[in-house]
């Protein structure tokens, strides 16, 4: 049983990044603009989440530090595709390969220092419950905000009228001008919230998952994000589910071993990045599907001739 | 107020001259990066951009670095200009490498000059089969070619590491996770002595000249061109678009394969964990720099290469982190991507008159 719950709690640690960037992406492609630098957004999270928190002692400052840094770098993605107009593709591959690199540099002075172990949710008698105690009562804070926040997505979509006309300018920004809508702007709100939540999902590797900085920690987790947003046809409630379910992947390389299966820690490793592949193809493989579910302004620049 | 207004037709002029825009301003972004980080900023600089160009020796070190940043670039422009969006070149490389060495190390002690072109085809294929792979599920399944490309990267990274773990480990190497030396007939002739300049540089020449005349002269060039600035047009015109995404995604892989294959066999001269770098991902910024054209990507490749091998020198030099390099690439793709905006747009100076001075609409004045 303890194996059980290990396994669990294991699953839902492995999910809670993957959920805070594929939300955060979600929203914004939503909006019509498809950011491909969750990557460098999110390893820039996790070392400023990290390096705050070490400095301070303090985890509320790292996480807001992560936070803060993740929507500053959407700002630039925003400065650059929205006001200069310039491509999104290439825009984003940049954020990416420009996060790593400055996360890479800041993190120099904070290898092999570690931050200690990140508060959790600690209810008299309830927490120390069999199974449900630790698994629903006993997880860190961060697992419980990564859960409210795909609730308050759904509802955002669905019940304010913010939310309705971000889905408006993301599947036609011209119709959504010519209303009078700021295309513009809202573009920028929902950037800067994907910025903050990709940081955020850095930050819960760096302070959470394994509470020291190592280079390149992210391993493709950003994009490993995107492909969930594709998985969830653009649905919040989907990623969720999605995200766990990658979060199933990963744990399985490390308790493979303890049921005695004997594969190379290679291939195990490769498990997370083949399953988004076979995910894709099998998403992907109804064209009007897809089509019917991307928001149809995805990726193209908005420029107001008038 | 500062207006944008669209050009009428792009800016020939704007189109050649932001790439240098681009690199004055990193420079300039770098000073201040320098001074924040407290290390002296010109001197940084003049190491990064000036003190390789000083000696025969880094000259021909910038030609081995940027042989693979061109070969990859050129191959990858092809399907940027068809909006194809190959990013896993770096996989590509890998299993260029990976195919071509196996061979290597298959016909280890065998002597032969056929054994090179061997390595080199077997490399080619390598990085040709790993490119199919995006190329097919994107025609077949739809699947969006950039995420599968790039979580390939991962895939061929593990697979490299297993292979040097275990079958093509240097069985005298003590455990190491290295394969063997390759040998004299396995490794690529070098041009000038007591350098690194190998034969790949001079292919890599020949490669820009071919892509060149292709690009220019032939109907594929035009047709993928077509397919990138105007896809609704190219469809009605008859040209396939899967026959345009195996193409740009062949050719992309071919040439990484080509370049990792010159990597393992030119400069590292075995199979090693380490032999990644990250080429594949400069190339992409490489493949921008230049305009998407093989001279302006021979050019960009030479300049990105610079800033590896001045890294690397105001590394030593100043002690600085090695992840310097790979801000300052970042930046100058961003750099470059915000001057974009002046080659089909420009800046205008508006101010504001009351509206009442402006003519009225020819509708409007006919309804009076």
């Amino acid at each position: 049983m303890d194996l059980f719950v290990n396994i669990l709690l294991g699953i839902s640690i492995a999910a809670t990044p993957l959920v805070f960037a594929a939300i955060g992406e979600l929203v914004v492609e939503k909006s019509g603009v498809l950011n491909l630098g969750v990557e460098g957004m999110m390893i820039i999270g996790a070392i400023s989440g990290f390096a705050v928190t070490i400095e301070t002692g303090s985890f509320i400052l790292g996480i807001l530090a992560s936070i803060v840094a993740g929507a500053l770098m959407a700002f630039l993605f925003g400065v650059l595709t929205q006001s200069l107009l310039a491509n999104q593709v290439a825009t984003g591959l940049a954020l990416t390969m420009f996060g790593l690199g400055l996360a890479a540099l800041i993190g120099q002075d904070y290898s092999g220092k570690s931050t200690g172990d990140f508060p959790k949710l600690d209810i008299p008698f309830i927490s120390d419950l069999p199974i449900v105690g630790p698994l629903i009562f006993g997880q860190d804070y961060l697992l419980y905000l990564s859960i409210i926040l795909v609730v308050a997505v759904i509802w955002f979509f669905n019940k304010t009228r913010a939310g309705l006309i971000i889905r408006a300018i993301g599947e036609n920004h011209d119709a959504a001008h010519t209303i009078g809508y700021p295309v513009v702007l809202y573009r920028y709100y929902a950037l800067l919230f994907g910025g903050a939540c990709a940081g955020l999902g850095g930050a819960y590797l760096s302070l959470v998952q394994t509470p020291i900085w190592v280079e390149n920690m992210t391993a493709g987790r950003g994009w490993i994000a995107l492909a969930l947003v594709v998985f969830a046809a653009w649905r919040p409630g989907r990623a969720l589910l999605g995200a766990y379910l990658f979060g199933g992947i990963t744990i399985l390389q490390l308790h493979s071993q303890g049921f005695g299966i004997n594969i190379e820690p290679q291939i195990l490793a490769m498990l997370p990045y083949l399953a988004t592949i076979v995910v894709l193809v099998l998403i992907s493989r109804d064209k009007t599907k897809v089509r019917l579910n991307a928001p149809a302004s995805l990726a193209k620049s908005f420029y107001a001739s008038t | 107020m500062l207006k944008l207004e669209r050009r009428k037709e792009p800016s020939k002029f704007m189109l050649y001259v932001t790439p240098f825009v681009a690199v004055v301003l990193t420079m300039l972004a770098g000073l201040l990066l320098f001074l924040l980080l407290g290390k002296a900023p010109v001197q940084a600089i003049t190491l990064i951009y000036f003190t390789p160009l000083t000696s025969i020796f880094s000259l021909t070190e910038l030609a081995v670095k940027a042989t693979p940043l061109i070969l990859i670039a050129i191959g990858l422009s092809f399907g940027f200009r068809a909006g194809i969006w190959n990013i896993g070149a770096e996989g590509q490389f890998i299993m260029g490498a990976v195919c071509g060495g196996a061979v290597a190390l298959a016909l280890y002690e065998v002597q032969g000059i056929w054994v090179l072109p061997l390595m080199c085809v077997a490399g080619i294929i390598g990085g040709m089969l790993w490119a199919a792979i995006p190329a097919y599920l994107r025609i077949r399944f739809n699947a969006n070619e950039i995420l599968v490309s790039l979580m390939l990267v991962y895939v061929a990274t593990l697979l490299l590491s297993i292979l040097v773990h275990g079958v093509l480990r240097d069985p005298d190497g003590h455990n190491f996770p290295e394969s063997r030396l390759f040998h004299d007939s396995a490794t690529l002739p070098i041009l000038i002595e007591n350098t690194r300049a190998h034969l790949g540089i001079i292919v890599t020449l020949v490669v820009v000249v071919i892509a060149w005349v292709f690009v220019q002269r032939h109907i594929i060039g035009f047709q993928i061109k077509a397919l990138g600035d105007a896809p609704r047009a190219a469809k009605f015109a008859g040209f396939s678009e899967n026959r345009i995404i195996w193409l740009c995604f062949l050719t992309s892989g071919a040439l990484a394969g080509l370049a990792g294959l010159f990597e393992a066999a030119g400069p590292v001269g075995q199979l090693v964990p380490a032999l990644p770098v990250g080429y594949g991902f400069t190339a992409i910024i490489v493949a921008f720099l230049g305009r998407l054209n093989p001279i302006g990507i021979f050019l960009g490749g030479l300049l990105m290469a610079l800033t590896y091998i001045g890294g690397e020198g105001a590394q030593i030099a100043m002690s600085l982190p090695s992840a310097t390099t790979s801000v300052f690439q970042g930046m100058l793709l961003f750099f470059l991507l915000a001057t974009d905006i002046l080659i089909n747009f420009r800046f205008r100076w508006i101010s504001k008159k009351p509206d009442s001075l402006e003519p009225a609409p020819v509708s409007l004045q006919q309804a009076e």
